[in-house]
């Protein structure tokens, strides 16, 4: 299609044409269009996410084992969620990751600005560096668990961080038994390493955004370094530091890949570090069961933490963006 | 074969599996995959006048020429055209997920056989009047615990098993004798440990995992009591057999890191323990590398009322209920698994070292008739334990948790069991 114009005749013809058939109109319009691109998106949205959602919710309220359309007398109303609700190991899983997300979203959070900012300001090889933080993000969880579990935090003498706290005189550490929490240690930094890059993208692109004439203002006034960063930087970057911030959140609460790599060993997984996923996968899908009942109680449960978190996290945003 | 049908939980995972884990399953494949099969019409079962078309699902074996053999197998079988399907992958979430379509396996092997839930929701045939009489020739504790309602639901195929491995050399040079009590395997690991070599060895998680049920076992227990109400181990000998186990992790005898987890005998051959628990799918591994310088035995009994034992299993031949030709299916089966006596043999012994599930088949395997794959066979036959049919994932996750808090965590047993008690109570009235 040609460029719009803002020139009478040509506006007059193609409204003529348009307006010729109601088939014309609907072929050529935006309407159209719009179906075009959105409905194959919005189909496979439907069936592969909505439909799935409401079936869960659907078998949550089922005795539902190792079926999909369960019959009516194993109807058990919020049985699932009362016995998931009373289950303190469910409890646990929920209060443990709680605390991992207050130390994990904070920590990329800095992490991913330092670095955002550190390359706004060198003048060489910004590209490359850039490329070098966000390789991570390209790396499987699965095998990037894999090198930290067998090689890096490996418990036994030859593992390389033991390597090297054998040879400044330090004992070996198990890393990953549980007699301390130092499992921490390996679950966040493999953790901080996949994800800080794409983080640090997002406030690479919010960073672009600020307009260098508002420096140059700020610095007109005697603003500089802290200052600078207090007051322009910061306020600017509030609506992606609040994505950024969601995203987290999210990501923390969806936590699995790493954990359960890490940490599972054939027909165990330890009560220690337990996400409430891995914990729901062990009870309702581990060992060949289909738990689908219990399963799909438990996600749900889940989902409506996650949107509690987000809608707290939103409402203090906008009090913060408000209070300026 | 690569495969450890049992674990200490209630099914085997493959050693595949664990790596597998975590990128899920495609089950949205395995579902197209196998659309196309419908079988024949059941009433054409019975007449002559046409075969019965069958799908037989396995998982993927690791040794090279199992897959070549099970195609064998199915191709002689005259009476039906069997079509064998070899899954690679998840196995049991595809073949659970398959069961809840219309274009379901009509026979597949299962570890240890259908879960209870897939019986309890009608997906598998009872496949007591298949196996009849012939019943007596299968190791019975192979088959007794995952017998449901007096029923039974799959037809074991071949025996793998976990147990004890040690160093002859170096338990005679430390002037020990392969243990028989738990006190002595404490008392051997502490003495052969040296700054070199740790003393026994299972696992990163000392244990915890894949000891769990042996535990129970050895301490004199079953896990689920015969009326099939209530946990059995819930006892004053086995909360003291769980702090001996402490004891024993706490001191030096008990290796707490190596190179590989317990399922590799990597750490027993490279010589970092001189004891590891593992399976006997190591055994032509650790020969090879050690020659006759090790020995295998049970796990120790604890205590006075304890007795030694060995986790055993088995992949089983099951027959799915929504199969347009079960009596086909069933007959099938049968012939392979109860008849073909030859092929059995061949199954278990000519790919890898496995215990037919007939022990009167184990004589004619040249494996097993002397040396380590010999005591492993009698050990499998005299003090071999099979995961309860009733053992569900609900009470070994909460099982294996307490575990680790006893043993790791230092937590009263007591306490800890109490909780799996109560965790048990529900799951099992569900299963009544």
């Amino acid at each position: 299609m040609s460029a719009p114009t803002v020139d009478g005749a040509t506006t007059t013809s193609l409204r003529a044409t348009t307006s010729s058939s109601g088939w014309r109109r609907a072929v050529g319009g935006r309407t159209f269009w719009f179906w075009v691109f959105v409905a194959p998106f919005l189909t496979g949205l439907l069936l592969f996410v909505y439909v799935p959602i409401g079936w869960s919710a659907y078998l949550s309220v089922f005795d539902a084992r190792n079926t999909v359309t369960p019959r009516p007398d194993q109807f058990v109303g919020f049985g699932n969620y009362l016995s998931l609700l009373t289950d303190s190991a469910f409890l646990t899983s929920l209060g443990t990751f709680t605390v991992f997300t207050l130390g994990i979203v904070p920590l990329t959070y800095a992490c991913s600005l330092g670095l955002a900012l550190m390359l706004q300001r060198i003048r060489v090889a910004r590209t490359f560096f850039r490329s070098v933080f966000f390789v991570p993000t390209a790396v499987s969880y699965v095998i990037a668990s894999m090198v930290w579990r067998m090689s890096i935090f490996n418990g036994a003498r030859f593992g390389l961080v033991n390597s090297v706290i054998r040879a400044l005189g330090g004992n070996p550490v198990s890393w990953l038994s549980g007699d301390t929490p130092v499992y921490w240690v390996v679950l966040v930094s493999l953790r901080l390493w996949l994800q800080v890059g794409f983080y640090m993208i997002l406030f690479i692109a919010g960073l672009n955004r600020i307009g260098k004439d508002t420096y140059e203002a700020a610095a007109l006034d005697g603003a500089s370094g802290w200052r600078l960063f207090r007051h322009i930087t910061w306020p600017q970057l509030a609506s992606t530091s609040a994505a950024v911030v969601l995203l987290l959140v999210i990501g923390a609460f969806q936590a699995f890949d790493e954990f359960y790599n890490t940490l599972a060993t054939i027909g165990n997984y330890p009560p220690f570090a337990r996400p409430p996923l891995v914990y729901l996968y062990l009870i309702s899908l581990g060992g060949g069961t289909q738990n689908l009942g219990v399963g799909s109680a438990g996600t749900l449960i889940l989902t409506l933490v996650i949107a509690a978190f987000g809608i707290v996290q939103l409402v203090i945003t906008r009090r913060l963006e408000r209070s300026r | 074969m690569a495969d450890n049908s049992f674990t200490g939980f209630r099914r085997p995972f493959s050693r595949r599996s664990m790596l597998a884990a975590g990128g899920g399953v495609a089950a949205a494949a395995v579902l197209a995959a196998c659309g196309s099969n419908s079988g024949m019409s059941s009433g054409s079962s019975s007449s002559a006048s046409a075969k019965a078309n069958l799908t037989q699902w396995y998982h993927e074996y690791g040794e090279d020429g199992v897959q070549a053999a099970v195609t064998k197998y199915a191709a002689a079988y005259d009476k039906a055209n069997v079509a064998v399907k070899w899954t690679t992958g998840d196995y049991e979430k595809a073949v659970s997920a398959a069961l809840l379509t219309s274009a379901v396996p009509d026979v597949f092997e299962y570890a240890n056989g259908p879960t209870a839930d897939m019986i309890l929701a009608g997906q598998v045939l009872d496949l007591t009047d298949v196996l009849g009489s012939a019943k007596s020739d299968f190791n019975q504790s192979i088959m007794a615990p995952r017998m449901f309602r007096d029923k039974v639901w799959a037809i074991p195929q071949t025996i793998d098993m976990q147990m004890l491995y040690y160093r002859k050399s170096v338990l005679s040079k430390a002037g020990v004798s392969a243990p028989t009590t738990f006190e002595a395997l404490v008392d051997a690991a502490a003495k052969v440990t040296t700054k070199d070599m740790g003393g026994f060895y299972a696992g990163t998680d000392s244990g915890v995992g894949v000891l769990g049920l042996p535990f129970i076992w050895s301490a004199g227990f079953r896990s689920i009591s015969s009326d099939g109400k209530s946990l059995d181990f819930i006892d004053p000998a086995f909360y003291s057999a769980l702090t001996a186990y402490k004891a024993f992790r706490d001191g030096t005898g008990l290796l707490r890191n190596a190179s590989a987890e317990w399922y590799d005998a990597a750490p027993f051959i490279n010589g970092e323990c001189a004891m590891q628990w593992t399976g006997l799918w190591a055994l032509p591994k650790v020969k090879a590398a050690l020659g006759d310088d090790f020995g295998v035995i049970a796990f120790p009994g604890f205590g006075s009322s304890g007795k030694p034992s060995v986790a055993a299993g088995a992949y089983g031949a099951c027959v799915a209920a929504k199969g347009a030709n079960p009596d086909a299916a069933k007959a099938f089966v049968k012939w392979l698994w109860v008849d073909q006596t030859d092929d059995q043999v061949e199954f278990s012994t000519a790919f890898g070292t496995h215990i037919p599930a007939k022990p009167a088949l184990a004589a004619k395997a040249s494996t097993l008739s002397s040396g380590a794959g010999a005591d492993a066979a009698k050990l499998v036959a005299d003090v071999g334990h099979v995961t309860d049919i009733r053992w569900t994932s609900a009470i070994g996750t909460a099982y294996s948790s307490a575990l680790t808090n006893i043993i790791v965590a230092g937590k009263d047993p007591a306490t800890e069991l109490a909780a799996v008690a109560s965790t048990a109570k529900t799951e099992l009235a569900k299963l009544s």
